[in-house]
């Protein structure tokens, strides 16, 4: 039988010679990732040995990656609790995969394990957060689950209840024009399939204009194809994943590759020609909302974000501050910088990313989840609007259900702050 | 089988950030969490957390309930209040979580109903007593009855746990 790229890791990870869509697996776990909400991870475990007369022992700490990014350094007593009850756990469990609260190894979870190699093509990853989806760019099989089931997945070492899910294949041709970027290509996908569209399936990405993008790319549309409602997206690996995982990963053996067969089914096929996109908005309070940025140019904005696991990466880092350098945010409005993570920090550090911005008047805040989900750090006044290059832009997602988001590449969000009302990145030199 | 009252009726796409914003994250246990349901619906949340609304009442929903993040404190929350929820779909991670956690939850494609409308859901349907309509219930996913069966996630683990540890 000829199988999608899903079909054949999961037939692969359950030792099946193949699987068809709707069989029912119970798959066992490469990597297991949890935020600071390992804190409910733990409380479910433990609850899972209670009466069982066992010691509660997770099935593999070295399988298991936690790090702190959602509210980092605590903004509450609560959260610094919660982070205790953590790190106490990490050090009973000899769970080693931990990125703690440091300027050295920190960052946001989905930029982290990339970074650090624990991502590998062909497996299974599983994390308590709906954009895991990002590592599919590896060619992993990689998606969001809830606490529970995580405490389920420490227990046994298996998901359960996997039912292997119909793909969407997803064919971009043709090269991106200038200012145009995979940010407003994923933007574009998901209008185009709305916020439900890809539910319960997978989205596959293939096309020159995929084979030519490096990974911080790729990891830009997987990370975003759970707002189409997929449960995952992928990259079949080839020679870019090759030179990630060697150069900024650091593996030294990487798994043998594999990809779809050319003749497997799939659900249905999009095609794109990338050179006909232009830059893309999602404009509130839905994803799927999306426009050209001739429908929403002129619109005012109080904050501009760059950064988050979608676009927080080195290559957005070198775009903003080519358009701010020598520029000025302008007056009214406050652009917020959040690297993906430390290592992404001193490498702008060094090559004067972060000084050309913060000359320019942004604020450049620590590697973390920060505005992005409202909680932590720049907040939205009421009535205000923002534009980020975030993933949300849901009702009340920057902390102010008042509030507006807009989600734009970090080309378009940089030509922004300098005007102060949403800007075509082609019109600003 | 459940039977009560709507008590709140939403559209489509109805978010985790709007059954539970993530400024409450940081509360995460299921005893702490039905206080923040629905909290910038200030009316609801405080008809909540009055105690306004019996246990047993319904919320109807569009497709895609509980799109968004995987924070399992949305389905936790609507548990606390003993709610069942009808939607014409739901994303997948909520619709997980729920099973997970045993809140009671129904698929029905093409419910109909506004708020204070009187429900029953009864074997593969729900009624609309007010309306005098029935909508069609579309089953869970195959293989999650096991884990409903067993009351939630925790005890069919435990006991995945003890068979694999008596093998
Ligand atoms: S940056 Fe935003 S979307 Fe990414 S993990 Fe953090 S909160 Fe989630």
């Amino acid at each position: 039988m000829a199988m999608t790229y899903v079909q054949k890791l999961l037939a692969r990870a359950c030792g099946k010679r193949e699987v068809a869509v709707g069989d029912v697996l119970e798959p066992p776990v490469h990597l297991a990732m949890s935020h600071e909400n390992a804190a409910l991870v733990l409380n479910q475990f433990n609850e899972i040995f209670q009466g069982t007369g066992r010691e509660a022992k997770v099935w593999d700490p070295d399988r298991i990656a936690i790090i702190f990014d959602h509210r980092v350094p605590a903004e509450s007593s609560k959260t610094a609790s919660n982070q205790k009850k953590v790190r106490e756990f990490v050090g009973q469990q000899g769970i080693r995969k931990f990125h703690d609260i440091r300027g050295d190894v920190g960052g946001i979870c989905h930029q982290i394990l990339p970074e650090n190699g624990y991502v590998k093509p062909g497996s299974v990853v599983v994390g308590t957060d709906s954009h895991t989806t990002t590592h599919g760019a590896l060619g992993a099989f990689a998606f969001g689950i809830g606490a529970t089931e995580m405490a389920s997945v420490w227990t046994l070492g298996n998901i359960l209840n996997v039912e292997v899910p119909g793909t969407i294949k997803v064919v971009v041709n043709g090269r991106f024009r200038e200012s145009v970027y995979p940010k407003d290509l994923i933007l574009h996908l998901i209008g185009t399939l709305t916020a439900e569209g890809a539910n319960f399936k997978v989205i596959e990405f293939h096309g020159e204009a995929i084979r030519g993008m490096e990974t911080s790319g790729r990891l830009v549309l997987c990370n975003m194809t759970v707002e189409a409602g997929a449960t995952a997206g992928l990259v079949p690996p080839d020679e870019e994943t090759r030179s990630y995982l060697r150069d900024e990963a650091g593996l030294k053996e990487i798994p043998e590759f594999f990809g779809p067969d050319g003749s497997a089914v799939y659900d249905h096929v999009v095609e794109i020609d990338a050179a006909r996109l232009e830059p893309q908005i999602a404009c509130p309070h839905a994803v799927d909302n999306v426009k050209g940025i001739g429908a929403v140019a002129g619109k005012k904005v109080h904050q501009i974000v760059v950064g988050s696991c979608t676009n927080g990466r080195l290559d957005d880092l070198e775009i903003a501050a080519k358009i701010l350098k020598g520029k000025r945010v302008a007056d009214g409005t406050r652009m917020l910088v959040f690297p993906a993570s430390w290592r992404i920090y001193h490498q702008a550090m060094d090559r004067g990313y972060l000084r050309d911005l913060m000359e320019a008047g942004a604020v450049v805040c620590n590697p973390g989840c920060g505005p992005c989900l409202g909680i932590h750090q720049g907040a939205l006044g009421d009535g205000e609007t923002a534009l980020a290059t975030t993933n949300r832009n849901f009702k009340g997602r920057m902390g102010n259900p008042t509030a507006e988001v807009y989600l734009s590449s970090t080309a378009v969000a940089a030509a922004s702050a300098i005007t102060g009302v949403i800007t075509d990145p082609r019109e600003v030199h | 089988m459940a039977k009560g009252k709507v008590v709140r009726e939403f559209g489509d796409d109805v978010s985790t950030d709007i059954i539970y914003p993530g400024r409450f994250m940081a509360t995460v246990l299921p005893t702490e969490t039905p206080q923040f349901a629905f909290a910038d619906d200030a009316e609801f949340n405080k008809m909540l957390k009055a105690k306004e609304v019996a246990p047993g009442s319904f919320i109807v929903a569009g497709k895609n309930f509980g799109c968004g993040s995987s924070r399992e404190q949305a389905a936790s929350c609507i548990k606390g209040y003993d709610f069942t929820v009808i939607a014409r779909h739901y994303a997948r991670i909520f619709l997980q979580n729920s099973i997970n956690v045993g809140l009671d939850m129904v698929i029905c494609p093409a419910i109909e109903a506004a708020e204070g409308d009187e429900l029953e859901v009864a074997a593969g349907k729900v009624l609309n007593h007010t309306s005098g309509k029935s909508f069609p219930i579309e089953p869970l996913p195959k293989a999650r009855q096991a884990i409903i069966d067993a009351g939630g996630l925790i005890p069919y683990t435990r006991r995945l746990l003890l068979e694999r540890a008596g093998r």
